[in-house]
Parts: C-alpha cells; structure tokens; sequence
C-alpha cells in the first residue's frame, strides 16, 4: 500500500499527489513511470514521474481527471493509500549537455517536463521552454518552470494566456539554433512539434503514452511503429526518436477503448 | 476383481451453456467416482507412471491413500513432490507424462492420474484450513524472482529446508501464467490463490510491484544480504508475425487478450475497469494452448465465430488434445495449412479481414519434420474483426539486460548448467519458461525442483563457511 501524504489541486482537473513509495524513489529518474492500481477491481493505468524526494520518500505524480480510473484517484484524500504502483518503469531520459536546447511540454504533461529541465539544467543545457495548455486555466507549474528555463514562452490554444497556438514555433526555430528538441504533452502536440523540428533537422526526443496493461514488456498493447519496426514504449520508450515516429497509427490505436470508457465514465457519475 | 477398461469420464459443463461462462469447464469426480477410478490402479511394485511426472509424484502411494478414503493423507503424499496438485491435476499435459506411462495403458485406458490428483487436492482444500508452518531456520536467505510455477516451486522447497524466502513480482498479484494467461474455465483463480497462500504458510515472503531490473537490480538484491537468487521470470514477450497491418486496431497479442480477460478479469467490465474489445469474428494464429484458451475466452466474451488458424495441420497442433475437443465441441472453427500474409483495416483503421495463403507440408527433412510451404496463388481472405496473434513467446528481456555477466541466448533465454541449473553467474540459478522457452507448468516445476536442490548446497557452504 503506497500512501497519499499530501495532495494539491493544480488547476480545474489537474491535481498532483505525493505518494510514500521509498524503494521507488531511490531508483528513480527523470522520464521514468509508474503504473498504479487503486482498488481491487481497477484497471492498471501509467503515470509519468513529476519529482520524488528522497528524504520523505515520496513520488510526485500530476494527473488530469479524464476517466474513471483518474477521476476515482482524484478522490483520495490524504491518508488514504493506493493499492499497487509498481516502478519505476520505462527508459530513463538520456540527460546530458546538448548545448541550447528547446523544451516543449503541454497540458498535465508540464509536471514531468519539470523534472526532466531540473536534470538538463544541472548538465549544462542553456534551455528556452515553451508551455502550452487548451486555455489560461489550463496552464500549471509557470512560476517552477521559468525559475528553471533560460527564457519561456506560453500558449494557449484559444489565446487566453501567450501565444495563440503552436504556430509561433516555426519562429523560434527560425531565430534560434538548437541542439536539440524535447517535447512531452497530447500526442497531437508532439506530432506537430516533431514535423516541424525535421524542417529544419533538429534531433527532437518525444515522449509517448500509448495504451500500456503492464508496463513490463509483456502484453505489446504498447506497441508503435519507430521507423520501420515496431517497439514497445514501456520497455523501448517511453523516450523515441520524434522524426521516426508513426505518429497517425499512435493516435488511431489510443482510441481504440474509448466507446468502453465512455460506457464505465457514465456508470461512474453519469457524465 | 479385474479392473475395469475404460477410465471414468469426468462430469463437463454443456458446451452450449458453458461458452456463455467463465465458470470451470471439467466439474471435478465426486467421492465415488474417485474411488471407482482409484481402483482401478495395480499399485505396481515398479510404477512406470512415476518416470513420467517431472516432479516424481509418489502415484501409486497417493492412488493407495485415495483407495482407502484418506483423501487428506494422499493430498499430503503429493505435496512432499509437488507443491501446486490442485493446479498440475488441472493443467499438466498428463496424456504426454504420467498417464503415457502407465501400464493400463497397453490393454485399455490409464489411470486418470491428473484427475485424482485433482480430486485429492480439491479435497484438501475444501476440509482442511491451512496453517502456518513452523520450520528451524538455518541462517539461509534466498531470492526468488517470479511467481510463477517454477519461483513458487524453488520458494516451497527452499522454505521446507527452513531457509528464509522472497519472492520479487513484478505484476500486482501472484501466480505468473497462472493468472495472467491461463483463463478462469481451464483454472479458476481461488484455486492458484489458494496454492499461494499455502507457499505464504510456509514462511515465504512475497513482495508484489517488484519489477526485478528497474525496482533493483540482480546485484542489488545480492547487497540486501540473499545468499542466492533464483531467476523465474518466464517467458513473456510476445512474439508477432511482421506482417503488414498488425498494428490496426483489433489485432492483439494473446498476452494482452488473455491479460486484460483474465488478469484484469475484462469479461466483468464495466464491473471491472479494465475494458476488453472483441468482434463478431474473431480469428486466432497459432495452435497451441494460447491459442486455444484465446479462441475459447472470445466465444465467451461474445464471439459469433471464433477461427483458429494454424499453418500446419491437425497433427502438428501442440495444443492439449484435451483443449483441442474441448474447444472442437464449443464450436471453434479450425483452419489448418493456411498462413496470414497480412492484415487489412478500413479508412478508421480497424481490422476488417486477414489474407491468407494455403499451405502444404513439405515431405520431411533430417530430422523427421515436415516444414509448411505456401501454394502459390492460392491467397484468399477472411474477414474478421478481431484478431488475436498466438504464435509464442520469448523471454521478457528486463533481466538479462540489467545483469552483468548473465549469459543469454540469441532467444533471449538464460544459460544454465543443466545438472544445477546455476547460470553464468555464481549464486544465482534460473529455470522455468526463461529458460526453456515456452513450455510447460510441471517441467518449470521440475526445473525449479532442480534449482532448490542445487541452491540448498549453495547457500549451506555459504553460511558454513562464513561461520
Ligand atoms: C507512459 C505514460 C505516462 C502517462 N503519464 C501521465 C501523467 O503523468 N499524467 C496524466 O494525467 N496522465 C498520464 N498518462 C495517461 C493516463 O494513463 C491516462 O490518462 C489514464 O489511463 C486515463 O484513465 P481513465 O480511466 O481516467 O480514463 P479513460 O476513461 O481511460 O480515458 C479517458 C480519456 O483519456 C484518454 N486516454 C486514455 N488513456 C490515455 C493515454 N494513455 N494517453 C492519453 N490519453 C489517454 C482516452 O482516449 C479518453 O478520451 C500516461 C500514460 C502513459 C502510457
Ligand atoms: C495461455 C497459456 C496457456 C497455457 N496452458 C498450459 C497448459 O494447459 N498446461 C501446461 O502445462 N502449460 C501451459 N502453459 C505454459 C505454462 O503456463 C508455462 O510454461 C509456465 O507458467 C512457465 O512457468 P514459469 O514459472 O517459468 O513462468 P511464468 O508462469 O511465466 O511466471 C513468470 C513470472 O515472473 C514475473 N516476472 C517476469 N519478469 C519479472 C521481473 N523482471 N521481476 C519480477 N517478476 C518478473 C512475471 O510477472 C510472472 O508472474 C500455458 C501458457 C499460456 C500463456
Ligand atoms: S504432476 Fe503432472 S505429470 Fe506429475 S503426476 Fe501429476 S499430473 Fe502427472
Ligand atoms: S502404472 Fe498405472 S496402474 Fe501402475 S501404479 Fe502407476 S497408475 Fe497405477
Ligand atoms: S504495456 Fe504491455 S508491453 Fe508495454
């Protein structure tokens, strides 16, 4: 049992947790997940690690309320423990000093983006982020975020905060010259962030979420195509190269169970 | 009283109700019919049955037991050999073991050893509660990494010799295949709940979450202070064709068809959370256990045809031929020498149908096999909905690539020495699925049999010569 010893709400569906899992900790780096179950009839669903402390012990994890495993672990309250989270899993993020880099994170996935700029920053990058969310409400973590980064840009999706979307991006590329790209948040994000960066051959790292049961390379549910050949993001990824990705066949697969979660979302609270 | 010929049948659901079940499908003898059965048995001086169980199951001592109506005792004999009858009488390939043996065998049916075993366990369980064990310590502390049949079998044994026992899973819950693959109607799951909790009596230790290699390494659980460590992790990474289009939505692997169905226990969704999505038709590739189990769970989760598919034909199936009747009487179609050549989606990208080729079997090479070759121009298609790859498994590869120093094939399997079952790697043993590939519950059982006994004389020249 892993204990919620502290909780937050970032902003309307966005909370973050701190959970006591000390062994998990002490293994723990940056682009890692972990995937958690919280009561005897739940499904296993991964979260990105967003920080850990070593002295308390704790894992932050930051996650939107979309469904009903999330909506369900938006209700614990401090005190109350998650049943099983096992971790961490995945490929950690290859950290070290690329030089003046551009890091693109947006909505829930900023927390983690967080944690990978903390590493990066203490390798030497010279670092300019640009942070998105759907609209003002939406954006988390800007304050944590500019203390890290060199320089930061927001958008937003309806213009609300920053940027009026991502178009903006082809100017940074232009005005800048980058070692390297990494982008985390909504798959659609990624993809566009990705194209854009092979106009003007950027190494770009992305960061996928595919449907995932286990975590450990055993079911392929994870499955995406990488070039020619298909990895799994638990155990290859999460990390890959963006230029490679299949990245219409990623968003067509993560679809797949919508019709059933929609179905176990109204049973839960009718929405 | 001269026995009788034929063996007693086993009561069976109907198959027209069962496919709309996950309840078991064999309902188990009753006291009568195991005894009638049990009479039947010489209590041959020289058994040639025992030479056929990989474990060495005492079967005319325990067949005795059951004659006698010491239904408890002869659960008890089984269990000095083998630490899961319940699960073994269940699932063992008998036919091809223990029973192939047997001396009745020659004139008339074996003896039903799997289903006495089966019966005797069932028994146990039923009338006897367990309890703790108190077993003298000796110092001794080992590692287990897996629950499965073959972790579970080198943690009994180990504890029984009173050393100190963890088993690292890395999944929520223990019992390996057990629960994640074979499904609920072939192996109710209290059933290897029940088996684990008896390893638990025994004063083993297991710790769940654990993904061995990410959670700490194999030289790390050597720094906590374990003498020795076993290597059970099996072997399950998913094997796929390469073919065009596997990635369309609807193809699954049987791991994540058979995870999500029984694991997560899908065929209660939305009562479980875990969803699970399957077509009108649905066809399987492959011919072994997986594959029959697949078929068997998308029948029961709606199916109105379930096709297996195989590139060879009804005599190269290595399924159970008890699974293969079964899953003939349920209604599972059987395409034999065809072979998917690839997948074909709509403009949404779901699976729509599958072309395939026939093939024919070549006449056999050196070693006696006959390899299939497609007929060319002999393509066609079927349509499905869904479709469920079940062409094997390889070693999961997180191990083997977090250790310095374990050997592993081009397979990806652990090398051993087979006396001892020691890797490369002093103090550390493996055995089971990761070793031999995909194979069988009872020869992970033997192997792990092997690693205990080879661990015990480790980890006591260990401890003796620290002292
Ligand atoms: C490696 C990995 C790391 C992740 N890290 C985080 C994280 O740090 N924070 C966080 O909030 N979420 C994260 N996710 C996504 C998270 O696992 C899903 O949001 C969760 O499973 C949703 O479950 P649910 O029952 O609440 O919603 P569901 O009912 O399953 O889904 C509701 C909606 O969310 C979408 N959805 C479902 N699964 C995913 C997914 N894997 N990725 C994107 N959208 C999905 C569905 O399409 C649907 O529209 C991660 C996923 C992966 C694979
Ligand atoms: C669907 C199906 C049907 C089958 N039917 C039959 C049958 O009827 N009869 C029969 O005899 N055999 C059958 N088999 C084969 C049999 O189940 C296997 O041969 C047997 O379970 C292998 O045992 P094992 O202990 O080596 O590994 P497994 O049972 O695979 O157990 C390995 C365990 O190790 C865990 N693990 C893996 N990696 C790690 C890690 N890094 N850290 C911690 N834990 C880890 C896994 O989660 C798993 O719990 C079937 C197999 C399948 C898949
Ligand atoms: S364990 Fe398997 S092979 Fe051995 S006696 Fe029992 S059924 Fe037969
Ligand atoms: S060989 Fe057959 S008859 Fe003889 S002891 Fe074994 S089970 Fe009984
Ligand atoms: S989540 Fe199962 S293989 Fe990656």
């Amino acid at each position: 049992m892993y204990e919620i010893v502290h909780k937050e709400t970032l902003s309307h569906n966005v909370k973050l947790i701190e959970v006591s899992a000390p062994a998990v900790v002490k293994k723990t780096k940056p682009g890692q997940f972990v995937i958690i179950r919280i009561h005897e009839k739940g499904e296993r669903f991964p979260i990105t690690i967003a920080d850990s402390n070593p002295v308390k012990g704790t894992l932050t994890l930051i996650y939107a309320e979309v469904g009903k495993s999330s909506s369900l672990l938006g209700k614990m309250k401090v005190g109350e423990s998650i049943l099983n989270l096992a971790g961490p899993l995945g490929n950690p993020t290859k950290i070290k000093n690329y030089g003046k880099i551009l890091c693109v994170g947006g909505g829930v996935m900023v927390g983690a983006l967080l944690l990978q700029l903390r590493a990066l920053k203490n390798a030497g990058n010279e670092i300019i982020t640009i942070v998105g969310a759907r609209n003002k409400d939406h954006l988390i973590l800007v304050d944590e975020i500019k203390k890290v980064s060199n320089k930061t840009y927001l958008a937003t999706d309806d213009g609300s905060e920053g940027y009026l979307g991502i178009d903006f991006l082809s100017d940074i590329l232009k005005e800048n010259k980058f070692d390297h790209v990494f982008t985390i948040g909504p798959t659609s994000m990624q993809k566009i962030v990705s194209e854009m960066t092979n106009n003007y051959h950027i190494p770009t790292t992305v960061n996928l979420f595919p449907i995932m049961v286990d975590g450990t390379g055993m079911c392929g549910a994870c499955r995406v195509t990488i070039g020619n050949t298909t990895r799994f993001a638990c155990v290859h990824g999460p990390d890959f190269d963006g230029h490679q990705v299949d990245f219409d066949e990623l968003i067509s697969r993560m679809r797949f169970y919508n019709p059933n979660e929609k179905i176990a979302m109204v049973l839960y609270d009718g929405r | 009283m001269v026995a009788k010929k034929s063996q007693i049948e086993m009561p069976r659901q109907d198959p027209s109700s069962r496919i709309k079940n996950f309840d078991e499908v064999a309902t188990g003898y009753s006291t009568e019919m195991a005894l009638e059965e049990a009479s039947r048995c010489l209590n041959c001086p020289k058994p040639q049955c025992v030479k056929g169980c990989p474990v060495e199951v005492p079967i005319p001592e325990f067949i005795k037991l059951v004659k006698e109506g010491n239904y408890l005792e002869a659960a008890k004999k089984i269990k000095e050999k083998n630490a899961l009858p319940a699960i073994c009488g269940r699932v063992c390939p008998q036919e091809d073991q223990c029973q192939k043996n047997c001396i009745l065998g020659i004139r008339g049916d074996p003896i039903a050893i799997g289903r006495l075993e089966r019966f005797a366990s069932d028994y146990e369980r039923k009338y006897s509660t367990i309890q703790n064990q108190e077993i003298p310590h000796t110092g001794g502390k080992a590692a287990v990494v897996g629950t499965g049949p073959a972790g579970l079998t080198v943690a009994a044994d180990l504890a029984k010799l009173g050393h100190k026992v963890t088993i690292f899973e890395s999944l929520h819950i223990a019992g390996g295949v057990l629960m994640y693959g074979i499904p609920e109607f072939r192996l109710p799951k209290a059933i290897v709940q029940n088996e684990v909790e008896y390893i638990k009596s025994l004063g083993v230790e297991i710790r769940l979450d654990s993904t061995v290699g990410m959670l700490a390494t194999i030289q790390e659980i050597f720094n906590e202070g374990y003498d020795s460590i076993f290597i059970g992790s099996g072997a399950g990474l998913p094997n796929f064709l390469l073919i065009p289009g596997e990635n369309l939505k609807g193809v699954y692997s049987a791991n994540e068809f058979l995870i999500r169905t029984n694991l997560m226990k899908a065929y209660k969704f939305p009562e479980y959370d875990t969803p699970i999505r399957v077509g009108k038709k649905v066809g399987v590739i492959g011919a072994g256990n997986v594959a029959m189990d697949s078929a068997r769970c998308a029948l029961r989760l709606g199916a109105e045809r379930s096709y297996i598919i195989y590139r060879r034909s009804r005599d190269e199936m290595p399924a159970r031929i008890e699974e293969v009747e079964n899953a003939e009487e349920e209604g599972i179609h059987f395409e034999f020498l065809t072979n998917p050549i690839r997948f074909i989606g709509n403009s949404r990208g779901y699976l729509e149908k599958v072309e395939c080729i026939h093939m024919k079997l070549s006449e056999p090479d050196s070693s006696g096999r006959r390899h299939p070759e497609p007929i060319s121009r002999s393509e066609f298609m079927i349509e499905l909905d869904t479709a469920i790859i079940a062409i094997g498994q390889s070693p999961n590869p997180i191990i083997q690539q977090t250790t310095e120093g374990l050997e592993a094939t081009r397979h990806g399997t652990i090398v051993v020495n087979e006396n001892t079952m020691e890797t490369k790697i002093p103090g550390v043993f493996a055995g089971g699925d990761v070793v031999s590939g995909a194979a069988t519950v009872i020869s992970a059982m033997g192997a792990g049999r092997i690693a205990a006994k080879s661990m015990h004389q480790y980890i006591l020249s260990k401890i003796g010569s620290s002292q």
